[in-house]
């Protein structure tokens, strides 16, 4: 798209109100185009974690916006995040997920190979480029790194283009909802388990980050599972200790004051949670040992705190979400307009009774599964919500619960657990992120002048 | 009774017809009172509760689906879904009755469909069956789809 940067600042603008959101945020292949030409270039996004890649040569494939990229443990140690793309002609150097790719990564198409570090190694029947200009050509420079990557306790993000803040300034104090899931590890070390759950919804990619705190929809959009629950545990007498899965999805069906006093705290660039007092996670039944194993490895007074922190739903815009007390990080990533898909991810927590994990393990296949009934009641919403938006009777998304005027001048904040003012964090994040790099050159940007 | 192998290829047709029919309390009550429904998320998965999987429900969830399916305000089953198996003969693993066991491996194809969207998934299902008080019931069903590991859109009935 070559809007100039006026064009790009003004068409921004009109999308976006105090509160209101136009429907084309959502259902606008122009819009959504911009999003990947600015948005997921302009912010940090996360890549994958480091335990994905234990050994030199492992690789670990993914894609940032609609672009393919990979990250590989360079032979120094380091992670390096590479676009998946051969600078010859163009194929993807990687296809598998992941894998181990020795000391270089070589091209199944004409074999040139790259070090891990991307640059190039090696070239089949050199001669033939003897004076041809391949030195100063753009596939002299070899798989392209990422321009700015980083290794956060673990968790690999990476940004594109030079435009915006460094990573400390772009999370700033949302970084404890990630150390808190991080220290929950008597070790402080986590440790991706299996393969991601992975869930094709058709709807826009923002309307499964606006749900993740959106808690005025459990108690209605999940009545039919959760509220199910309920039922069949009443039926069962309701008392004494609950299963653990009945456990987990109970919660659900907690009535508006339970979500009010919850409360929601908003950071600056469009980051914020839920969960701030307490939340759905808080009344787990103990898992033996593992008190005890936190006590030896931080002393009491600091396992206490960092287990009675039990934030719900932690907001990384643009596109992911982790939830501390269970261990586990969602991806949504956009495929199109109306097309995203979904990845659950889980953790070990390293040091910790296996308990834990299993209770991780039953969470994400209960909630985030494509077989699974509270996925379902909110996929329902989202596409409903998607085929909904084509009406012309108005073209207006409406998010202005518990609106307070002075929220935009003060970012990071805390309020009542089911006001939309994350929402609107979000959508003040989107318009910054979205022309951040409105002025830059074009070929700063990697496109053709 | 000890089962026949006959007896437990036409039970496993049977638990697949019940399905097609959305006879659901009468196939929930084929499942023993441990009786499991697995589907594994990754190709040979061993891992049962280490690890995630697509389900892995006891019959308190299974029961839970099944009320779910018929739920006033179940928004996703409003036109509600529906699903056929294509099974090719079930074949005996194993017939075990001194223990008690009986396995039996049956490849399939299975069509789910709501509104105009149709999925088509493909795999293996292995029961695990016992005799419990004079007849069989399900210990285990385990189904593993070709494309487990796939970006799947919904699958809400039972495979």
């Amino acid at each position: 798209m070559n809007l100039q940067p006026g064009e790009l600042k003004d068409k921004v603008r009109r999308l976006i109100r105090e509160g209101e959101v136009h429907r084309d945020l959502y259902c606008s292949p122009e819009v959504f185009a911009l999003e990947m030409e600015h948005l997921f270039r302009n912010a940090w996004i996360y890549v994958g974690h480091e335990s994905q890649i234990p050994n030199k040569g492992d690789y670990a494939a993914t894609e940032i916006g609609t672009q393919p990229i990979l990250m590989v443990r360079h032979s120094d140690n380091s992670i390096r995040v590479l676009f998946n793309r051969c600078p010859h002609k163009g194929t993807q150097v990687v296809i598998d997920r992941q894998g181990n790719t020795g000391k270089f990564f070589r091209c199944p198409y004409h074999a040139w190979s790259f070090k891990t570090d991307g640059s190039l190694l090696a070239v089949p029947l050199k001669k033939g480029y003897e004076d041809s200009g391949l030195q100063e050509s753009c596939a002299a420079k070899g798989m392209t790194p990422l321009a700015h990557s980083k290794n956060y306790r673990g968790f690999i993000f990476a940004k594109m283009n030079d435009a915006g803040p460094d990573f400390d300034s772009f999370f700033g104090e949302s970084l404890s909802s990630l150390d808190n899931m991080i220290d929950r590890s008597p070790e402080a070390r986590l440790e991706v388990v299996g393969s991601p759950l992975r869930y094709m919804h058709h709807c826009n990619w923002k309307m499964l980050v606006e749900n993740q705190t959106d808690t005025c929809h459990p108690m209605v959009a999940h009545e039919s599972s959760a509220g199910t629950v309920r039922e069949i545990w009443e039926q069962e007498g309701g008392d004494g200790p609950k299963p653990m899965a009945v456990e987990c999805i109970l919660p659900f069906t907690s009535p508006y004051e339970f979500f009010e006093n919850m409360g929601i705290r908003t950071w600056e660039n469009g980051h914020g949670h839920t969960g701030v007092h307490h939340s759905i996670h808080s009344d787990y039944s103990a898992i033996e040992g593992y008190f005890e194993k936190m006590v030896e490895a931080y002393g009491e007074t600091r396992a206490k705190a960092i287990l009675d922190e039990n934030r719900h739903n932690t907001v990384y815009f643009p596109n992911m979400m982790i939830k501390g007390p269970i261990q586990s990080l969602r991806l949504f990533k956009p495929l199109a307009a109306d097309k995203t898909l979904v990845e659950s991810w889980i953790f070990r927590l390293v040091g910790a009774p296996d308990k834990l994990l299993h209770r991780t393990a039953m969470y994400n296949r209960l909630i985030n599964a494509p077989t699974s009934i509270v996925g379902h009641d909110d996929l329902e919403m989202y596409e409903r919500a998607q085929a909904g938006l084509a009406s012309d009777g108005n073209q207006w998304v409406n998010m202005q619960r518990l609106y307070d005027p002075a929220e935009s001048e003060t970012p990071n904040a805390t309020y009542n657990g089911t006001t939309e003012a994350q929402m609107r964090n979000q959508f003040r994040a989107w318009e910054k992120f979205m022309t951040l790099d409105a002025g830059e050159a074009a070929d700063a940007r990697g496109s053709a002048a | 009774m000890t089962p026949t192998e006959q007896d437990l290829i036409d039970f496993v047709i049977a638990e697949a017809r019940m399905i097609d029919e959305r006879r659901f309390p009468e196939w929930l009550d084929l499942f023993a009172e441990d009786g499991i429904y697995w589907m594994p998320l990754e190709p040979d998965q061993e891992e049962e509760h280490l690890t995630t999987s697509l389900m892995y429900e006891d019959r308190l969830l299974l029961r839970t689906r099944v009320q779910r399916l018929e739920g006033q305000r179940t928004f996703s089953q409003k036109p509600k879904s529906r699903c056929q198996h294509l099974l090719q003969m079930p074949a005996v693993d194993e017939v075990n009755h001194e223990e008690n066991l009986y396995r039996t491996y049956t490849p399939f194809h299975y069509v789910e469909t709501r509104f105009d969207e149709q999925t088509l998934l493909a795999g293996w299902a292995r029961h695990k069956l016992a005799v419990v008080e004079g007849k069989l019931m399900i210990k285990c069903k385990r189904v593993d789809l070709v494309n487990c590991d796939a970006p799947h859109r919904n699958i809400q009935l039972f495979v």
